[in-house]
């Protein structure tokens, strides 16, 4: 009796899948920006940026649609709520992807041992990203509750990072703008982990009915 | 916050049907509690039960125990016709008496044995006004009830229900034959009403128990299911019986 709002939910849950991806791209993007020297990524990233933007809004309709049409309430409720708050984070995962992006090219001389530091970084914060993600289209509990707890790993590779970059500012103070631009990049990974977390947070609501508190 | 009534193992037979099973419920006093549940599954039943309507009915056998304000209302020295005024009833259909507005309204007090004019004015006047018709009748209080339409004769009920100045509103499906307009004027009277009274609502419409209520009981097959704050209940029930249910997913 209600097989019209279940074909609207699987396509809401299909769309949430493809703006996942599409974040899981465009940091995976980044990635490879930051490793090879892959000249035209950035052109490649402000298209996937644009295209998150444009699903957010495309979730958006639908969410609203659904809220006035169907009235949800129960678990489709929480899964309309959670796509609504989700898709900001998923939005600020790609602005941040972009931001990094940018200030790529800035820091090709970096130091070694931040540069080791940095790639670690950013793979853990990606794979926060792409769990928090799956745990949504699998709704996974567990998941969801790891890429919470990981944030921790996130957070610990920043201040070592922070550390290394100030080591650096100190032995070689006229390179300090790379540092800072350094920094910059590891604090919006460090950003991403937490867009993560959020996403991750509104899974285990969407699953449970319980969403921890800040 | 008290409950005013309190139900505890509360089972009722038609003959030999057993409409409702093992029922325990605390309602508090002054909010809005819903019940809500499918068809056939008891509501009416309970809601009845409440101020003994059910009685009239000579197979229904009752056990358990109903207290209205710590006092079992099946023991032998309650008045029957005293509980009744106490918890006053609403119906789903309005069903004024063919009888001008103002004495629709004073027909309770008057059975209640007030006599005084002065007085009877009185009443009629506060129990249109706590009702939210009075605007719309104050005019043409001696026409007859029946010219009133759906909306304003639900509400004139209201009035006649208060005016023998109850504790509890029980009200079965009030809205269910009212415009969406009546129907809003009906819940914004109802929210004012919790300030001073109690209420229990049986409703089909779901956005309707969301909407106006503190509480809500999901009934299915003649058993309480699930009983908690609408919020709480709407957003995240523990049973699943209760999340197939409101989510439309029965059957
Ligand atoms: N007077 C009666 N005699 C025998 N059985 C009855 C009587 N009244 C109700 N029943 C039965 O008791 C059960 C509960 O009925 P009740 O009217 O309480 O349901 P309800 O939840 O109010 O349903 P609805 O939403 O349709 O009003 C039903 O199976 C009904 O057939
Ligand atoms: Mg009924």
């Amino acid at each position: 009796m209600r097989s019209r709002f279940d074909e609207q939910l699987a396509i809401l849950n299909k769309e949430m899948i493809e703006m996942g991806a599409l974040c899981e791209e465009i940091i995976s993007k980044v990635l490879k920006a930051l490793t090879d020297e892959d000249k035209d990524f950035l052109n490649g990233i402000s298209t996937a940026g644009t295209e998150i933007d444009r699903k957010e809004r495309t979730i958006e309709t639908l969410c609203l649609k659904l809220l006035l049409q169907q009235q949800p309430v129960a678990k489709d409720l929480r899964q309309i709520s959670s796509a609504l708050k989700m898709i900001t984070d998923m939005e600020r995962i790609g602005d941040q992807a972009e931001d990094i992006a940018e200030i790529i090219p800035f820091v090709e001389n970096r130091p070694e041992m931040a540069d080791t530091l940095l790639h670690e970084m950013a793979k853990a914060s990606i794979k926060m990203v792409t769990d928090s993600v799956d745990a949504f289209v699998e709704h996974d509990v567990e998941l969801a509750k790891k890429v919470v707890s990981d944030d921790d790993i996130v957070d610990k590779y920043f201040d070592l990072i922070k550390q290394e970059i100030i080591r650096e500012i100190i032995s070689n103070p006229k390179d300090g703008e790379c540092s800072i631009d350094l920094l910059m990049i590891a604090k919006y990974f460090e950003r991403i982990g937490d867009h993560a977390t959020n996403i991750a947070e509104w899974v285990v609501f969407s699953v449970t009915g319980i969403h921890k508190e800040g | 916050m008290s409950n005013i009534i309190t139900v505890k193992d509360m089972c009722l037979w038609y003959g030999e049907h057993q409409a409702l099973k093992d029922i325990n419920i605390d309602i508090p006093s002054k909010s809005i509690t819903a019940f809500i549940g499918p068809s056939g599954c008891g509501k009416s039943t309970f809601l009845k039960s409440l101020n003994r309507m059910n009685d009239l009915i000579p197979s229904v056998k009752i056990t358990g125990d109903v207290k209205y304000n710590g006092k079992n209302i099946f023991g032998s020295s309650v008045d029957v016709n005293e509980l009744r005024r106490e918890i006053g009833m609403v119906f789903q259909k309005p069903n004024p008496f063919p009888m001008s507005i103002y004495d629709n309204v004073a027909y309770g007090p008057r059975t209640h044995g007030v006599k005084s004019k002065a007085k009877l004015d009185d009443i009629v006047e506060q129990s249109l006004k706590d009702a939210a018709i009075w605007e719309e009748v104050k005019d043409r209080l001696k026409k007859n009830a029946l010219g009133l339409s759906g909306g304003q004769q639900q509400r004139l009920c209201i009035a006649r229900a208060l005016a023998v100045k109850p504790a509890v509103l029980l009200m079965d499906e009030p809205t269910s034959a009212l415009d969406p307009i009546s129907t809003s004027k009906i819940e914004e009277l109802t929210i004012k009403l919790k300030e001073n009274y109690t209420i229990i609502m049986v409703t089909h419409n779901m956005q309707q128990a969301v909407r106006i209520s503190d509480q809500t009981a999901f009934f299915l097959l003649g058993e309480l299911v699930e009983y908690g704050n609408t919020e709480t209940l709407f957003s995240t029930p523990k049973d699943k019986r209760t999340e197939d249910y409101i989510t439309g997913r029965f059957g």
